[in-house]
Order: C-alpha cells, then sequence, then structure tokens
C-alpha cells in the first residue's frame, strides 16, 4: 500500500514519504495523489442522487414500508424526470430532502433499513 | 479605370479588410490583455514573412439578416510565412469579427490553408480565438467544424499541428486542438470547455468560475490537455518558436540538425546529481542536462504529471526526445496520467523521426484504489504500445532503480530498445529489496528470535544478490554496465550507429492502441 507519513525538509523543498513494497520514498507529492478522495464502499441502504438535479415529486414518507422497485420519489436532472425505485423491500428510515430541493452529486435523498 | 485607379481601389478594399471588426471591438480586445489577430501572426513570424490569402472571402449567411452584415475575412485570418526561416501554413481567429465565430466560409478559409499545409507538407499553426458556432449559420458551421476534425486527424502523424489557444475555446471547437500535437495556453486568456459554467450551473446547478473550470492552469496542472503554459502571449510565441526548431517539417523529414554543442559540465556533474540510496530524491531534469547539448532541455507538459519528464533536447545537434522518471516527485511512479503523457510524447517522436533516450528510475506502478478505479491497467498499457511500437532508435539508461512492470515499460530490451545500459548504481529487480525479502523469507522472519533484526539481514542479502545491474547483463538485457561520466559518449555512439536502423513492422492498417 502507499501511504504518506512524516514530513523531512530538504534545500526548502518540503518532501514527504511515499511508501511503495515496503520501501519509504522520500519524494514530492502532486496535487492529483494528494488531493485524491478516500474511497467509500457503496452502500445499499443509502439512495444517493446519481447526478445534481432538484426534486420536483416524493412519493414515501418516514416510517413507510416500501416493496423493491416501488417509486420513492423523482431525481429532476437534465430535464429528465428520473424515478428513483427502492432497491429492496424494506423500510424508509429517513428522507433528507424536501420539495423543491436542489442536490449535488451523490447526495443522500433516502435512508432505508 | 487606369491600373493606378484599379490599385488604388485594391488598397482601398485592403484597407477597409485588414480592420477587422472596427476601432471599437478592436479596443476591447485589447482591454481583456489579448492582441488581435494579425498582431499575433506579425509577432509569431518572422519580419515580414507572412503573406496573407482568402483576404476578400465573404460569408455565406442568408438567414436572420445576416446577408446585409459585412464580416471582414469572415472572422479568420490564414497565410503562410516562416519560423527561425521554417515555413508554416498558419490561421488565426479574429475575435473581433462577430467574436470570431465559425461560419461556412470560415471553416472553408481554416481547411483551404490545412490542405495547403499538407499539400506542401509543412507544420500548420491554429490560433483559436472564437465564440464558438456561428448560430445564424445552423447546420453549415457543424459542417465547418466537421471538415476540421477530419483534416486534423489526415494531417496526424504527416504534419506537426499545433494550436494555440488565446481567448474562449468551447463547445465542439475544443476538439481541433485536442487532435493536434501540441496545445500552447496562456494563463488569463485561454479558456477551454465542453460546457461553460452558465450551462452546468442551469443543468446541474454547480457554480465555478471560467478560470477554474478551464482556465490555462487547469489544463496545464489537471486535464493535460494542454502542453506549454506561458504567463503572457508574448511568451507563448517565444514557447512555439523554441518548439518549431526541434521538430521536422514532416514525417519523411528529420528535424534540422543545430551546431554540436558540449554539455556545461561545470554547471552538471553528472557524478554528483544522484544520491545512491534508490529511496533518496533528485531532479532527474538535471541528468538530463548534464548529457544533452549546451545543457538545453525543452520540457513539454512540465506542470502534468511531474514524476514523469518528457521533452525535447539535441545530441551532436541532432533532436531527441528524452523520456525520465522523475524521482522527486511521487518517486517517479506510473500512474495514469504520467503514463498517457509519456505514451503520446513516444509517439509524436516516432512518427516524427525523433529518436528516444529513456532514463529509468522507478519503483513500478503507483498502488491505489483511486489509480485501479481510474484505469492504470488501461493507460499503463499505452506506454507498453507506443514504446513496442516505435521504430525509432531506442536508447535506455538505467540509473538506478527498476522494478517490476516498470522496468519493463520503461523502453526495456523485450519492447526493442536498440541500446540498454546501466550506471553501477542499477538495481533491475522484480521489485525492492524491502518488499521481496518480506515476501521471500516471510516464514524465516516470522519464526526469527528477532524479527527485526532478521527482516534488515534478509533484506540486505537480497540487496547484495539482486540489487545490481549485473543480473540483468548476465542474462544480456543490458549491454553494458557504464560509469555515469561515459553516459554521454556511450549514447552518442549509440544514435551514430542506429542513424541507418531499419525496423519492419507487420503489415496491418493500423494498430488498436489501448486509448
Amino acid at each position: 500500500m502507499a501511504k504518506t507519513k512524516k514530513t523531512i525538509e530538504k534545500e526548502e523543498i518540503i518532501y514527504s514519504e511515499l511508501v511503495i513494497d515496503d520501501a519509504a520514498y522520500i519524494t514530492l507529492h502532486n496535487k492529483m495523489h494528494s488531493q485524491r478522495k478516500p474511497y467509500v464502499p457503496r452502500n445499499p441502504k443509502l439512495i444517493k442522487a446519481f447526478m445534481p438535479g432538484s426534486i420536483p415529486e416524493i412519493f414515501v414518507k418516514k416510517g413507510d414500508e416500501v416493496k423493491e422497485g416501488q417509486e420513492l420519489l423523482i431525481l429532476e436532472a437534465m430535464k429528465m424526470k428520473n424515478i428513483i425505485i427502492a432497491p429492496f423491500d424494506g423500510h424508509i428510515k429517513s428522507i433528507n430532502v424536501k420539495l423543491g430541493d436542489m442536490v449535488p452529486k451523490a447526495f443522500v435523498l433516502i435512508e432505508m433499513k | 479605370m487606369s491600373i493606378k485607379q484599379k490599385t488604388l481601389d485594391l488598397k482601398k478594399r485592403m484597407q477597409d479588410a485588414l480592420q477587422g471588426g472596427g476601432a471599437q471591438a478592436i479596443e476591447k480586445q485589447v482591454a481583456m490583455g489579448k492582441m488581435t489577430a494579425r498582431e499575433r501572426i506579425i509577432s509569431l513570424l518572422d519580419p515580414n514573412s507572412f503573406h496573407e490569402y482568402d483576404l476578400f472571402v465573404e460569408h455565406a449567411a442568408k438567414d436572420f439578416d445576416m446577408d446585409k452584415k459585412q464580416l471582414p475575412g469572415d472572422g479568420v485570418i490564414t497565410g503562410t510565412g516562416t519560423i527561425s526561416g521554417y515555413p508554416v501554413c498558419i490561421y488565426a481567429q479574429d475575435f473581433t469579427v462577430a467574436g470570431g465565430s465559425l461560419g461556412l466560409m470560415h471553416a472553408r478559409k481554416i481547411t483551404k490553408i490545412m490542405d495547403l499545409a499538407m499539400n506542401l507538407k509543412i507544420p500548420i499553426i491554429g490560433i483559436n480565438d472564437s465564440g464558438g458556432a456561428r448560430i445564424q449559420e445552423g447546420v453549415n458551421s457543424l459542417a465547418g467544424y466537421g471538415e476540421i476534425f477530419f483534416r486534423n486527424t489526415q494531417a496526424s502523424g504527416v504534419i506537426p499541428q499545433i494550436s494555440v489557444i488565446l481567448g474562449p475555446c468551447a463547445g465542439g471547437a475544443v476538439y481541433s486542438p485536442a487532435l493536434t500535437d501540441f496545445v500552447f495556453v496562456v494563463d488569463k486568456i485561454s479558456k477551454m470547455f465542453i460546457t461553460g459554467p452558465e450551462v452546468i450551473k442551469s443543468v446541474l446547478g454547480e457554480e465555478i468560475s471560467m478560470e477554474e473550470l478551464g482556465g490555462a492552469r487547469v489544463h496545464s496542472e489537471i486535464t493535460g490537455n494542454a502542453h506549454f503554459f506561458a504567463e503572457s502571449e508574448a511568451e507563448c510565441f517565444q514557447q512555439i518558436k523554441k518548439l518549431v526548431t526541434y521538430i521536422p517539417w514532416n514525417n519523411s523529414k528529420k528535424a534540422e540538425p543545430f551546431p554540436k554543442k558540449a554539455p556545461k559540465t561545470e554547471e552538471f556533474k553528472i557524478d554528483k546529481i544522484m544520491p545512491a540510496d534508490p529511496r533518496q530524491p533528485y531532479d532527474v531534469r538535471d541528468v538530463i542536462k548534464s548529457i544533452s547539448d549546451n545543457s538545453e532541455f525543452f520540457e513539454v507538459q512540465e506542470l502534468f504529471a511531474a514524476n514523469m519528464v518528457v521533452g525535447f533536447g539535441r545530441l551532436n545537434g541532432q533532436t531527441i526526445g528524452f523520456v525520465a522518471n522523475q524521482p522527486m516527485v511521487l518517486a517517479g511512479v506510473l500512474d495514469v496520467d504520467s503514463s498517457d503523457k509519456a505514451a503520446r510524447f513516444i509517439r509524436f517522436c516516432n512518427a516524427f523521426n525523433i529518436p528516444l533516450v529513456t532514463l529509468v528510475d522507478l519503483p513500478g506502478y503507483l498502488p491505489g484504489i483511486d489509480q485501479e478505479h481510474a484505469g492504470v491497467i488501461r493507460h499503463g498499457a499505452k506506454i507498453l504500445y507506443s514504446y513496442s511500437e516505435a521504430t525509432v532508435p531506442k536508447v535506455t539508461i538505467i540509473l538506478r532503480k527498476a522494478y517490476g512492470g516498470g522496468y519493463i515499460a520503461m523502453c526495456s530490451r523485450h519492447l526493442r530498445a536498440d541500446f540498454v545500459f546501466a550506471w553501477p548504481t542499477a538495481e533491475i529487480a522484480v521489485m525492492g529489496p524491502e518488499g521481496a525479502a518480506n515476501i521471500i523469507f516471510r516464514s524465516e522472519i516470522k519464526n526469527a528470535e528477532n524479527p527485526e533484526e532478521m527482516r534488515k539481514k534478509k533484506v540486505e542479502e537480497y540487496k547484495e544478490k539482486f540489487a545490481n545491474p549485473y543480473v540483468a547483463a548476465a542474462h544480456g538485457y543490458v549491454d553494458a554496465v557504464i560509469e555515469p561520466h561515459d553516459t554521454r559518449k556511450f549514447v552518442l555512439h549509440a544514435l551514430e550507429i542506429s542513424a541507418t536502423k531499419e525496423q519492419l513492422i507487420p503489415t496491418k492498417k493500423h494498430g488498436i492502441p489501448p486509448f
């Protein structure tokens, strides 16, 4: 695994360590590498916006029991009304949006149980 | 009318056309910190060398009252000239005329000069400064773009194509530069994107400035769309003038030779640049400068994927493409961006008969979920493909570490390097000593009374046996182990002796590289 550790100063350039195959290399880290997003495993219980968009309709409320395939809400993005459906039989734990909200990509719209 | 009168009439017509969009529009252009299209051409080309064609072309738009409007030169200036005596075809979009918008005749002027460049077999330079398609001309302006893209693709690998972005270049217009060999951008002036901030805001609700979305810095550091970054238009033109001297006029020629010059060995002492410990950083560009003529190195994509260094230099006056791992950044690893960057540069050099000199010092490919998910398999394959495909003389020097897949990828013997040299500091092995010892001697280390002590002992053992150039040399994978200060001598001889190199490639329409 690659990971960064303590910082070592050398001739005004601030180097840090990059560990590859158990060897720690003294080096600079470029923007792309140091600003990379940590990986988050997919959680099917979190219904997320697959695109940024708005919420023109919500069909369920907190506490509802829903069946797999049941319509939960509409996410309007790129002028298309996308029907978001329940991925499995379950229970609506919380709804994090209200009518007319604009949501960014990957925003958690609904949490299911 | 007498000849004199006719000449006066011509002068009058020319004067009208040369005014472009008129004083007001020119004032606006200057206020944005930009030169006018004609000023740009004149400052880029040799004095008095520019010859303009199609000055009297008129636009072909009929709808929306456009037939009543006059657009001088239809918003683009085209012609031929020289840069340091090297012939070029050139066009520059004139933002002062209808925002440099691209209509049918505007596109025809561009495709005409592109066709000329192809027939004359000389480089084409395009200066982009345009608001995009001329909406009033409808599908004709789309046709115009398509005709340009087609020609860009046909010309690819035949004549060098240079794009200069000196203003907006948005929507479909970005694909002409993207299809060309080198893209030049200027800070705060160049803007490139497919969809602009306004569309992104209205469709996605995300807010971003033009500069942050597609400014010069973004394309130089993050996207890799640009190859040369300048602070001003003047600096940008200096870069283009320099590049032109390094590249040939077309794919059947070699770059023009320069007078031979020795490197500045006082400033760049080849024996003192690199620390022997493979974990310590240094600037590999200093090694290039300790080999190249007059210690000159003209770097391409300096700000993008800095863990890989690519660029031009000369050896005994001949243009060379240098490809080198940069231990100073990310230990010089191969990753998605650096593989992409190197592969494209290698293909340019191969297409235009520029020999490749590769300097190797890398721990391998960069581990990480982000890299795997970004397609490091597909992108990493590009470097293998481009080195294997290249038939120009290929000389490889292994400076220090060359581990695992990284060793193979960096123009190893196995990808048909003509010459592979190694410094005595080279470590050619399947992986670094630490990692290898931990795997091979896992049980010994685990069962030892003092595992840490045992680990150290085994790492040392492995280093002694395998972290050197002699195992590879024993198999003939390395041609010679050389002292660092003999590098230039060996490389010069290798290139001299490969001047007549001929390598046959299997008959095919074209390969299918892992783009």
